[in-house]
């Protein structure tokens, strides 16, 4: 176990140096860490500091709060094929931001966007909580979140039918695909405080769903109170995934293939599964942010478009070898 | 000691009543088989009796918190799930639950607490296997063992012996015996009135939303009784080798 810690984790740090030193901007390697780190006057330091530093910060963040709301869903959710976006968080945090770009609101204040979208994901999870219910079976949450999805991504859809102008619909079909590029500072500052917030929530749901390996009967007779973790789960993935969403756009596949990849490397305890599919998400959004920059670097290349790429067929791959297992 | 209380109980689901004015309690060092027809509410008595579900009167078990009820009973619920392919050691281990705090690792008690529910449930051999690939009766050996790490004085157990062979039903029904006489209780409910007859100390016959009988299963399972609440007739007889009860036909 703590070697499967030390693999991710060197991974994770191994990936974020590469992020750091890969970019337009040919720098060597030592140069470049040493602006990062010693600072100075120059263009190199503000290109480390103020470009690829908030990028590779943000891939760390996003990444590993989508493999973490991932593992949480799958885990409460007792069901492999759950994904952190269930709950229409996502779809609606993208609707806030479509809303603002589509009305100016982006364009005439400076992190307009963001805040537009993590104004639509409160939206989203307070529409899912009164729908679902604080209490209730899982089986609610799911089809409330379906129900919000669907709604959202219609007002989506509507917003891009009426729009009149071309440059918004374009600027939103890019926004949907999801990036981390031209991404500063003040992003990481506004998604910080909200992805460590989240993940302190869904870290202490570790034991509450080892305990549900065992059915909701099980769990609650040995002391777990389900009511507080379901709403521990959904106000945890809200945060993480709202404000990843809001920074970066909707990237998918993340938290759905990372957990499935990783479980059977914890013993397929749910509660492990936590911190080693954040890490294991973390290096996931890393690595596919280091290939948008290398494969087309002059096309502008969507991260959402890569993990898709690469999740899609890896998710097939674990279709095809859960049929034969029966895992 | 009383480790059981119900006063005036009853459990309603929507607008019927599906049992109602049960007073009764479970000391320890009993062995008691709760009995009954399909749609008596085994179940539902023991699932409200825990507070799993909604529920009129009082039960001294509901009434504790969340985490002291964890440590007074341990549940083993009829649904047999196992969600993750998970090990047999590690699934056990979940038994420990309610008494670990926050973050804290198993100690050495509640290792030793484990291997002994393993030992009772004869699972040795399946310490390193994968839950979800064993048989459906190992599986339920392993979620009774699961149930027997919680080492709680009492402990409830939906239809734990359904689907066992022969020799592992009859182990089961000993284990829990042993439990009593260790000054534990256990409350079963199940089908086999066979081994319900030979194995507990006290039985409770659920029928039209109460309790028909409740005493010791030479006294309970009379020809009348067993006439009227399950409709069959039946060999009772006291031998040397224990008690003996064998259903013989269906009745009108």
């Amino acid at each position: 176990m703590t070697r499967l810690f030390i693999l991710l984790a060197g991974l994770v740090a191994a990936l974020f140096v590469a992020s750091l030193v890969v970019g337009p901007a040919q720098i060597g390697v030592a140069q470049s860490l040493r602006a990062l780190v010693a600072g100075g006057e120059g263009p190199v330091t503000l290109v480390m500091r103020e470009i690829r530093l908030p990028r590779a910060v943000l891939a760390l963040l996003i990444g590993g709060s989508l493999g973490l709301a991932g593992a949480a869903m799958q885990g409460y959710l007792r069901n492999p094929l759950a994904d952190p976006g269930l709950i229409g968080v996502s779809g609606s945090a993208a609707l806030g931001a479509v809303l603002a770009i589509q009305t100016g609101f982006a364009a005439g204040f400076a992190f307009g966007l963001p805040l537009a979208a993590l104004a639509g994901a409160l939206a989203g999870v307070l529409l899912v909580l009164v729908l679902a219910g604080p209490g209730g079976s899982s089986l609610t949450l799911i089809l409330a979140g379906i129900a919000i999805s669907a709604l959202a991504a219609a007002c989506t859809a509507l917003v891009l039918n009426l729009s009149p102008n071309p440059f918004a619909a374009n600027e939103i079909v890019f926004w949907m695909m999801g990036s981390l590029a031209d991404r500063s500072m003040v992003h990481v500052w506004i998604a910080l405080p909200l992805i460590v917030l989240g993940a302190l929530m869904l870290a202490t749901l570790a034991r509450g769903l080892d305990a549900l390996t065992l059915g909701e009967d099980a769990a609650e007779a040995m002391g777990i109170g389900l009511r507080r973790m379901r709403l521990t789960l959904i106000f945890g993935t809200a945060a993480v995934v709202g404000a990843s969403t809001a920074v970066a756009g909707a990237i998918g596949f993340v938290g759905l293939v990372v957990p499935h990849l990783l479980r059977p490397f914890v013993g397929a305890q749910p509660g492990r599964l936590l911190w080693a599919s954040a890490l294991g998400g973390a290096a996931m959004l890393l690595a596919a942010d280091i290939a948008v920059r290398m494969i087309l670097p002059d096309r502008d290349l969507k991260l959402g478009v890569v993990t898709a790429l690469i999740g899609a067929p890896l998710f097939l791959h674990l279709i095809y070898r859960t049929r034969r297992e029966g895992l | 000691m009383t480790l059981l209380r119900l006063t005036g109980f009853g459990v309603t689901l929507g607008k019927r009543d599906i049992l109602r004015g049960i007073d009764l309690k479970v000391r320890e060092g009993e062995l008691v088989g709760i009995i009954g027809p399909n749609g008596a509410g085994k179940t539902s008595l023991m699932r409200a009796a825990l507070g799993l579900t909604q529920r009129i009167g009082q039960s001294s078990v509901a009434a504790l918190s969340p985490r002291a009820r964890g440590r007074a009973v341990a549940w083993m619920p009829q649904s047999r799930e196992i969600a993750w392919p998970v090990t047999v050691e590690p699934l056990v281990m979940l038994g420990r639950t309610p008494h670990l705090g926050a973050g804290q690792r198993p100690s050495a008690a509640d290792l030793a607490a484990v291997d002994r529910a393993m030992q009772r449930m004869d699972l040795d051999a399946f310490r390193g296997r994968t839950a979800t690939r064993l048989s459906g009766g190992e599986q339920a050996r392993v979620l009774i063992a699961r149930a027997l790490a919680q080492e709680t004085p009492l402990m409830m157990a939906d239809e734990p012996i359904a689907g066992l062979d022969p020799a592992h039903q009859l182990a089961t029904m000993q284990s829990f015996a042993d439990l009593a006489q260790e000054g534990h209780s256990v409350i079963v409910s199940l089908h086999d009135l066979g081994l319900a007859a030979r194995h507990c100390t006290r039985l409770i016959v659920l029928d039209q939303g109460g309790v028909a009988a409740d005493g010791p299963p030479l006294e309970v399972l009379t020809a009348d009784l067993v006439r009227r609440v399950f409709g069959i007739r039946a060999y009772l007889e006291m031998t040397p080798d224990g008690l003996v009860f064998q259903p013989l036909e269906v009745v009108a």
